[in-house]
């Protein structure tokens, strides 16, 4: 088949203002869309990140201590018969005391140095404290060394600054900090005037937080063998058996109380399980990435009708025209064709356009919010979405103009 | 005239709907959604303190040692302990307050209660006057009270509410860690929002309950909130460990200048206080100081979350579009009624007269979109209220911002119609006759 350009170019030129403002429109839409399109890739990409941390079975318990006037030995009296308490609970499997946990959403956080002097950090890792029930608690898979003793375990105090000379780190932190492998056995400085030994590695394991910050950092994290017996509370984090969390989450806030009635536990959010802790950690991503759908959605359906709109209404003011058409030897599809084509050329008009205002806005927000680079299969995806949107908008007037009778050219002149 | 061409207008309008409807709607979505953003926007960039933010200032100079110093580099965001006492007792400002956030335990003497936590803040004296905190019984402590380590504390409404039945509880006695205080005074609702003296515990929705003297709060070892930023290796407590070093910046200090005269003289002494502690061995840096104040402060802090930028952008780029759509929609419609328009110039109406009538019909469109586009901003803000970020609760349409949306509305309609009305008002009637 073949179809004539020119008669459509020529055509378009008198109606200079309708064809620019399908173009405007579509090149707009483009814009938006390939941005919305790439915000919520990366904010669904957040919410399936991994944490390392058996979700299904875990939860925290947010436990603040009533009674402010303890030394800290008492206070670590109390935080090792709590979990001797918590692990003898028979839907529990284990626990440990921690001073964070991972998707917290914030929490402890230090550079990490080779040497002592060293004046700008090599990096920056999320710390977390634990016992020798840490891993296993969480569920970490130990990839290489070996997990810590319990004589290696070290009590700190109220803002106390103790360095522990063993750590164990994520994956994502050995490889930054000895990229050639091996980093067993190694040392790091982390804000401390001693250095800790790396004595095992476990792989995955999610930072605290979730900010935009430290999306350089990803998945650095160590823990050190500590108690954080701090005067004001400390988080017990539990793992229950294999589908006895809500069995173990009704009794572990029970035992704890028969231990010792003077703390306080949160009724409303003293006590988390992971599903919630995740929920409530990537609330913003999620709103942000429905929000955008909506708006794509939106956009592009108004685009659709603004089509559909100009479209009609150029196929009724050319009905005599293409009835003359019809008369002289055109075919239905033909006409069919020459509507196809013209929303075509508009399209592809709009969407060069679309293509260099969505990476023009791409490049704004990377210096106004920090966002990144987007890749240009978005633009892609945009740019191919929207020639099918004109083509399926189009569709509808362009049958209809095609089923115009031939008589319509003796008609009314 | 107006009511004539009004009625032409609804006449066109119910001819075509679906034409009609799409314009509506598109102009409504648009507003709806940049609405909803401008107005998260504008609640959470608002001023705290209106009227007084002005006389606030947040002084800020350099105690951090000479690793990794480097020329342009910010004064750290906080002040220590040491410092923020000096600053404080040099009383060089109108009125000046040096604080931190904390929790307290409250073990309430009614049986029925358990103890619980509540947020508090300690603070020196100045705080409630220079802040303009409203008293609903009783007052603040004062500077002499600071230096007694008094056991006073100031507790929040709803706290009352809690203990008291609201009943007013001055001078009665409430337990808190251990150690009876006795309540100086109940505050009036106050949330200032953003949480402005203190950015470190959360921008938005995070109120104290009690009100502690920040001497007193020390000696008792009080638990503390928010971040310490801290420098060199290693850390010892300040007050029995129970607090961050003097190599740590973990309070903030805040000071009343009622002048800018007076706020560039403090920038003096803030200088020569830098220049004194470096000659004493204690500053390593060249004086380095900051006196923002408080919408600079907000907005160094760049407390209005990006995200939230962002969506205000998007909105507006959504209603480029939905304009862009309407002004399409609109050209169609009323190049399509050439004929008729043709007629009414040759009976003698001027281009002016079918100008206003077109306008008028864009203006009818613009305003069934603004109500559309107020009640889906309604909508709009209902979801962000459902959503549990820190400052949902605070997103409410005002009366300004309602007034925004309606000439939002149509300005942008009328802008919208301006064009497709110019174009049709251009037809020559001779032709538009002869083709009939």
């Amino acid at each position: 088949m073949h179809i004539q350009i020119r008669p459509i170019l020529a055509a378009l030129r008198r109606h200079k203002a309708g064809t620019l403002l399908i173009a405007l429109q579509i090149a707009l839409t483009l814009a938006i869309v390939c941005n919305a399109l790439f915000i919520i890739h990366q904010r669904l990409a957040n919410l399936s990140a991994a944490s390392g941390v058996d979700e299904a079975n875990v939860f925290v318990i947010a436990n603040m201590w009533a009674d402010l006037d303890r030394s800290t030995e008492q206070v670590d009296a109390q935080v090792r018969a709590d979990l001797l308490a918590l692990r003898q609970l028979p839907a529990v499997r284990n626990a440990t005391p921690a001073s964070g946990y991972p998707l917290r959403g914030g929490g402890w956080d230090n550079f990490v140095t080779m040497t002592p002097e060293q004046v700008k950090p090599t990096t920056d890792a999320a710390v977390y404290t634990g016992d020798e029930h840490f891993l296993d608690t969480l569920g970490l898979k130990l990839v290489a060394g070996r997990n810590f003793r319990p004589d290696e375990v070290m009590v700190m105090g109220t803002q106390q600054a103790i360095t522990p000379p063993t750590a164990i780190v994520s994956q994502a932190l050995a490889d930054r900090l000895f990229p050639d492998g091996n980093a067993l056995g190694k040392s790091f400085y982390a804000m401390g005037t001693a250095p800790s030994t790396i004595v095992g590695i476990v792989d995955p394991l999610h930072r605290q937080g979730v900010d935009q910050w430290s999306n350089g950092y990803a998945g650095q994290a160590l823990i050190w063998p500590l108690r954080a017996d701090d005067e004001r509370g400390i988080y017990y984090i539990v793992r229950a058996k294999p589908g006895q969390l809500a069995d173990a989450m009704r009794e572990a806030p029970k035992a704890l109380y028969a231990q010792n009635r003077l703390r306080i536990i949160d009724p409303v959010d003293g006590i988390q399980d992971y599903a919630t802790i995740r929920h409530k950690v990537y609330d913003r991503d999620r709103g942000m990435a429905i929000l955008m759908s909506v708006i794509s959605v939106v956009l592009l359906a108004i685009t659709a009708a603004g089509i559909v709109g100009l479209t009609s209404f150029w196929v009724g003011q050319r009905r005599k025209q293409i009835g003359v058409r019809r008369a002289l030897g055109a075919r239905q599809r033909d006409i069919l064709a020459y509507f196809l084509t013209e929303n075509f050329l508009i399209s592809a008009t709009g969407v060069v356009l679309g293509a260099v205002l969505a990476v023009a806005f791409n490049l704004w927000t990377v210096t106004r919010f920090e966002m990144s680079h987007m890749s240009m299969a978005y633009v892609g995806i945009g740019v191919v979405a929207l020639l099918l949107l004109g083509q399926g908008a189009v569709l509808a007037p362009a049958l209809r103009a095609s089923r115009v009778s031939p008589v319509e050219a003796t008609r009314s002149v | 005239m107006i009511g004539y061409y009004l009625n032409l207008a609804l006449r066109s309008l119910k001819r075509n709907k679906v034409l009609t409807a799409l314009m509506v709607l598109a102009i409504a979505v648009g507003i709806g959604a940049s609405m909803t953003t401008l107005t998260v926007l504008h609640v959470l960039s608002g001023d705290p303190l209106p009227g007084k933010s002005g006389e606030l200032y947040y002084p800020q100079i350099d105690p951090q040692d000479a690793r990794g110093m480097m020329p342009g580099t910010m004064p750290p965001e906080q002040v220590t302990l040491i410092d923020g006492t000096n600053l404080l007792r040099a009383r060089q400002a109108d009125r000046q307050a040096l604080m931190a956030g904390g929790a307290v335990p409250i073990q309430p003497d009614a049986s029925a209660l358990d103890p619980f936590y509540v947020e508090a803040r300690y603070t020196t004296a100045d705080f409630f006057a220079m802040f303009d905190v409203p008293f609903l019984y009783g007052h603040g402590w004062t500077g002499i009270d600071d230096e007694a380590h008094v056991r006073d504390v100031v507790i929040a409404r709803e706290l009352n509410e809690k203990l008291f039945k609201g009943a007013d509880s001055v001078g009665r006695t409430l337990r808190i860690g251990g150690t009876m205080f006795r309540i100086a005074g109940v505050l009036d609702s106050w949330r200032p929002n953003p949480h402005f003296y203190d950015l470190t515990t959360g921008s938005y929705n995070y109120y104290e309950q009690a009100f502690l003297p920040l001497q007193t709060a020390l000696e008792l070892r009080f638990a503390k909130n928010g971040s310490n930023d801290c420098w060199g290796n290693g850390t010892g407590g300040v007050v029995g460990g129970a607090y961050p070093s003097a190599t740590c910046v973990w309070l903030q200090f805040w000071v009343e200048l009622d002048s800018p005269a007076r706020a560039a003289a403090y920038r003096q002494f803030l200088v020569r206080y830098s220049e004194e502690q470096k000659a004493l061995g204690r500053f390593q840096r060249a004086p380095n100081v900051q006196l923002r104040n408080l919408m600079q402060w907000l907005d160094h802090n760049g407390v209005v979350p990006s995200d939230v930028r962002l969506q205000a952008w998007l909105a507006f780029g959504f209603l480029l579009v939905c304009l862009v759509n309407t002004v399409g929609l609109m050209l169609a419609k009323f190049l399509r009624r050439s004929g008729e328009l043709g007629v009414r110039r040759a009976l003698g109406a001027s281009r002016r007269a079918l100008l206003a009538q077109l306008l008028i019909e864009s203006a009818v469109v613009g305003t069934a979109g603004g109500i559309g586009g107020l009640l889906l901003a309604f909508f709009g803000l209902w979801l962000v209220r459902h959503r549990s970020s820190d400052y949902a609760a605070l997103v409410h349409l005002d009366a300004a911002m309602l007034l925004v949306t309606f000439a939002l509305a149509i300005s942008a309609s009328l802008l919208a119609g301006l064009l497709p009305a110019w174009r049709a008002s251009k037809v020559a009637p001779a032709l538009q006759l002869k083709s009939n």
